[in-house]
Order: structure tokens, then sequence, then C-alpha cells
């Protein structure tokens, strides 16, 4: 019986955290003679600990991924973006109706340099999720992106995307307000680009609300995040009508970053500290720090035409077809 | 074919022959019912002038997803197509356009691997061409079955769009029911004139996900032609005898900058 939340699934290894938490706590007032004893003893629970944490992360199967990215615990765009770039001037306007909070974004100073930073935010309590949407973006959220894209392409900043919601708003007011034009022009105006563009996916890649700000010249993706074309939820739904075989669904959708990359579809699956980027949110970042280095300095050697028409060849060939594609002649302008 | 059937949309007896002399259009309450894509090219393009491209192109079955391969030949068998996309170039009123037209009865218009590929060869065929594009949609949205390669498709045929844009070519989208969530969401709506035909069914999210979002207060006309056409989101309704005439005007006059 698969877990149904990342609670369920990690029960066992918070179990044995808090009794490694006691333990410690133990040792520190033990007197003398049993502390030799009770250090030994943690230690030993330490090596269980991270014996379990390893089996349980080399085994994650696509419903666990799915529960590891969704992890509330899990680093959001904002605490990255704290971890990785200085100067960040988060700009909220869409100037047409509202502002949204489910994405923020701003100018930003990476390693000296500065950079358009666009990501989906979710919030941690109750309150935060709320005032996040959930991450769920509506119309002005992505309008909003869009105009910090095109600031960034006027004033020559690279882009640098984080992917991490479920879905784009589906509600009524984001369907009167044209969300689903909102994301196909985002993703037209990332086409037209001629700066550095790069994506990284940090927890849930969802549909369209997820594509609409990642159209890249580099896609990277965290190891346990996940992208998909539909929730494992919905899928099951409409397959099965059956919400709760969401696992089936997730297996079937092959929504991890593995399967990403060996569709061909992103370009680096960026690895996670032991136990997932939650356990140390420092190293996850270094980890994206150096991938955002290496990218940079290689996307910035060519010019801004070569970036766009390197990004829509890239879309392009994306697809799986028996008749192979006819080579189309360049398109000229 | 028997010689009655019933409206989807009043539910009124309707004389077969009859309903296809009047587009498949209901006399009484005006519901517009489904067309095959061939049916639409017929009705809609100069006679003789469709010529198909690319009606080889198949999708395999690159996720092994469960029952994907049956239902794709089932839908194979129906329509006599490959995939729910039927394209190529044809006329409207001696003006020469690309075109393509979903399939309802191909999977639910569902676009995978093969209509993102046809809808991006349409669209480049008019940015290189500088000729107008007219598609007509009708779509579930992006087909599962072959999960995040479906969802990729979204933003190849969007990025064809940005082409037309960039070479001067019109792009003129027609929604009929239902055009909904990936199509919805890509080289639907950026179009330079997007035309529907009354009562389609077209939005984001599907009911059964709106309901899991725990989306309340849905308005009677909700995700209806009315309902986007009332909030600006689409230029005109346009009923389907209407339809030619006004694909034939807008060509001539959007498509001869070229
Ligand atoms: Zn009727």
């Amino acid at each position: 019986m698969a877990a149904k939340s990342w609670k369920e699934w990690e029960k066992p290894l918070i179990e044995l955290e808090d009794a490694l938490a006691k333990l410690v706590e133990r040792s520190k007032i033990a007197p003398e003679a049993e502390r030799a004893e009770i250090e030994a003893k943690v230690a030993e629970y330490e090596r269980r600990r991270d014996h379990y944490i390893d089996v349980m992360y080399s085994r994650l199967g696509p419903w666990e991924k799915v529960l590891v990215a969704r992890a509330e615990k899990r680093p959001y765009t904002l605490d990255y973006v704290q971890a990785l770039f200085t100067d960040f001037i988060e700009l909220d306007g869409d100037r047409r109706y509202g502002a949204d909070h489910a994405i923020v974004g701003g100018p930003a100073m990476f390693e000296g340099r500065p950079v358009m930073v666009v990501g989906h935010q979710k919030g941690r309590n109750i309150q935060e999720r709320q005032y996040r949407n959930f991450a769920m973006a509506k119309p002005e959220g992505y309008r909003k992106a869009m105009r910090l894209f095109e600031m960034a392409n006027r004033f020559g900043l690279p882009v640098v995307t984080f992917v991490d919601t479920p879905a784009a708003d589906p509600g009524v007011e984001s369907e009167a307000r044209g969300i689903s034009e909102a994301l196909a022009a985002s993703m037209l105006r990332m086409f037209e680009l001629r700066v550095p563009t790069i994506s990284v996916v940090v927890g849930e890649g969802g549909s369209g609300g997820a594509l609409a700000i990642a159209v890249a010249n580099s896609i990277l993706m965290q190891e346990h995040a996940i992208y998909s074309v539909i929730p494992p939820e919905g899928c099951a739904a409409i397959l099965w009508r059956a919400p709760e075989k969401a696992p089936q669904a997730s297996a079937a959708l092959r929504l991890t970053a593995q399967s990403a990359l060996e569709l061909g579809l992103i370009d680096e699956i960026l690895p996670e500290p032991r136990g997932g980027a939650h356990r140390d949110p420092a190293e996850a970042a270094a980890i994206i720090r150096e991938a955002l280095r290496t990218e940079l300095s290689d996307q910035s050697k060519r010019t801004g035409d070569q970036l766009k028409a390197e990004r829509y060849e890239k879309f392009r060939a994306m697809g799986h077809l028996i008749s192979p594609p006819v080579e189309q002649p360049p398109l000229i302008a | 074919m028997s010689a009655f059937l019933q409206c989807a949309g009043c539910k009124k007896i309707l004389f077969a022959a009859e309903f296809e002399q009047n587009l498949r259009v209901c006399q009484y309450c005006g519901h517009h019912h489904r067309l095959p894509a061939r049916d639409r090219i017929l009705l809609t393009f100069d006679p003789d002038s469709f010529v198909e491209m690319d009606a080889e192109l198949r999708s395999g079955n690159p996720l092994q997803f469960p029952d994907y391969q049956e239902k794709r030949e089932a839908a194979e068998a129906k329509t006599g197509s490959f995939d729910s996309i039927v394209s190529g170039y044809a006329a409207l009123g001696g003006v020469r356009v690309v075109t393509a037209v979903s399939d309802f009865a191909f999977m639910g218009g569902s676009m995978g691997s093969v209509a993102g590929e046809k809808i991006t060869r349409t669209l480049e065929r008019a940015a290189e061409e500088r000729i107008p594009a007219v598609i007509f949609t009708t779509s579930g949205g992006a087909r599962m079955q072959e999960g995040l390669l479906s969802l990729m498709q979204m933003a190849k045929t969007t990025a064809a769009v940005q082409r037309c844009n960039e070479a001067g070519a019109p792009y003129i989208c027609v929604f009929t029911d239902p055009t909904m969530a990936g199509v919805l969401a890509s080289y639907a709506s950026v179009a330079d004139v997007i035309l529907a035909e009354p009562k389609a069914l077209i939005g984001l999210a599907g009911a059964r996900v709106s309901k899991q979002a725990g989306v309340s207060k849905i308005p009677d006309d909700f995700q209806t032609t009315e309902f986007v056409f009332n909030h600006g989101l689409i230029d005109r309704i346009v009923p389907r005898k209407e339809l030619r005439n006004t694909l034939v005007s807008l060509v001539r006059m959007l498509g001869n900058a070229a």
C-alpha cells in the first residue's frame, strides 16, 4: 500500500530522528560514567538513520518522488533566491489587474552579474499557502512574469526561473481573465528572448503552469523533482475514475527527472543531498549555484540570435514520431 | 445511417438528411454538433483545393502507457487517420492557405507528438511562405498517454506561432467544441484572430479537475463560447454556416501583405 502523504511515508524516519534527538539530549546531561555508552548509542542511531535514508531515497518510485517533490520542508524558490543571489529586488506589478503572490520575480545579482529571477512560490503554513495560492498562479502572475522577461531582454539580463507549481490556477476568475492565453503568451514571450535562459525544476513541474515559465535554453531538474503533463490524481480520475490510483498514474506518466532526461526533454539532473534537498538546503543550493555558473558562462558565449534559434530548435525536436520529421529549411527573416 | 437522430442539445428528433444539409446544426436550438475533420475541410475550403500533408506521421508508445496502443489503433480505424490532426494546403476564396483541422473522434482530439508536429509544420509553412494559417481546434488538451512529450508540444507549437508573427503570416484559429486545456493554453490562444462556434466548451481545466481543486460557485455559462467572448478572450462568435465567408474575407484582407 502506497503512502498517501510525505509525512506518512517519512514517518519511520521521523521516529528514528526523534529517538536520536532524545538520546543526544540525554547524553548532554548524563553523568560522566554513562556518557560513553550513550554516545555510542547515538553513533549507532546516526548510522541507522543514514542507512535508512540511503535505502529510502535510493529506491524512490515515481509516487514517492511525487511525495518528496511536494514535501513542505523542501526549499522553495525564495529559499534558493536567498541562498544564490544578492540584492534581489522583488517587482510585483502586472500593470493590468492585480498582484499575484504565487509567482515571484525581479532582478538580482548572481556572482557579480545581474540576472532576472522568476519562480513559483509555495507557502509553508496555512496562512502562507493561502497567500501564495498554493503556488497556483493566476493570469496576473504570468503577465508579471512576461513583463520581467521582456525587461530582461531589453536590458540584457539572463533569465533564471525556478519551477515549482502543482498547476496554474483553475478557478473561475482565472478563466474569466484568460489564464490559458496568459500561459500561451508567456511561452511565446520566452521564445522571443535574446538573452541566456535557464529553468530549474525544483519541486513540482505541474503541466502548463510550469511550462509557461520553463521555455529555456537549459532545463535542469533536481533529482527528486517531478515534471508532468497532468497531476497524477487528475490522470487517475480521467483514466480510471479513481483519483486514489494516483500512485499507478505516477508510474504510467513517467514524471520523474530520470524519465524526463531519458526522453530527451531536460538537459541535466542536479543531484540532491542525502535524503533530499530539505535535509541540507545549503548543499542543494550549492549544487544549483555550480550549474547556474556553468550554464551562464556557456550561454553567454552565444549571440542573442543564436540563443533564440537554439531555444527554438531545442523545443522543435521534442516529440516521438514513427515517421521521422522532415528537415525544415530555416526561416529566412 | 439511420434516417433520424436526436439533437445533443435540445433532444428533439431530427431528420438525418436535413441535419446534414444544415451542416449538423440543430434547426431548433442551433446546437453545433461535432464535425469529422474531413467534413470540416470539405465545407470550409474551395472545392478540390485541399492537399493533405504529413498524413504518414504516426505515434509510437514512448512511455509504454497502459492501453495506449489499443486506444490509438481503435481511433485509427474509426477516423481513417493516424492522428487527431488532418493538415495540408488549401484555398479560401482563391487565397492559398495552410490548414490543420482537429478531429474529436481521434482520442478526443488530444495533442501528442504527432498532433504537435503537424500543427508546428503547418505554422512553419505559413511563416516560410508568408501565407495565412487557418486552424480548427477541437480537443480535450494534451494527450496524457505521451506524458511530458505531450506537454512539450504546447511549447513547440507556440514557438511556431511566434515564427508566424515574425514572418508576418496571419494566423486564424477557430475554436469548436471542445477546445480545452493544453491546446487552449498554447497555439490556440495566441492566434491573430480567434473565432468560435456558438456554445462550444472552452476552458483550461476539465470539470473533474476543477471540482477536485475545490472550485465552487461556477456560473451557468462557465467555459462556453459565450463566456470567453463576453470576457474579451476571443474575437467573434461565428455560426457554422457563416464561417467560410468570414474566413474568406479575413484571409483576403489580412493575407495580402505578403
Ligand atoms: Zn437541438
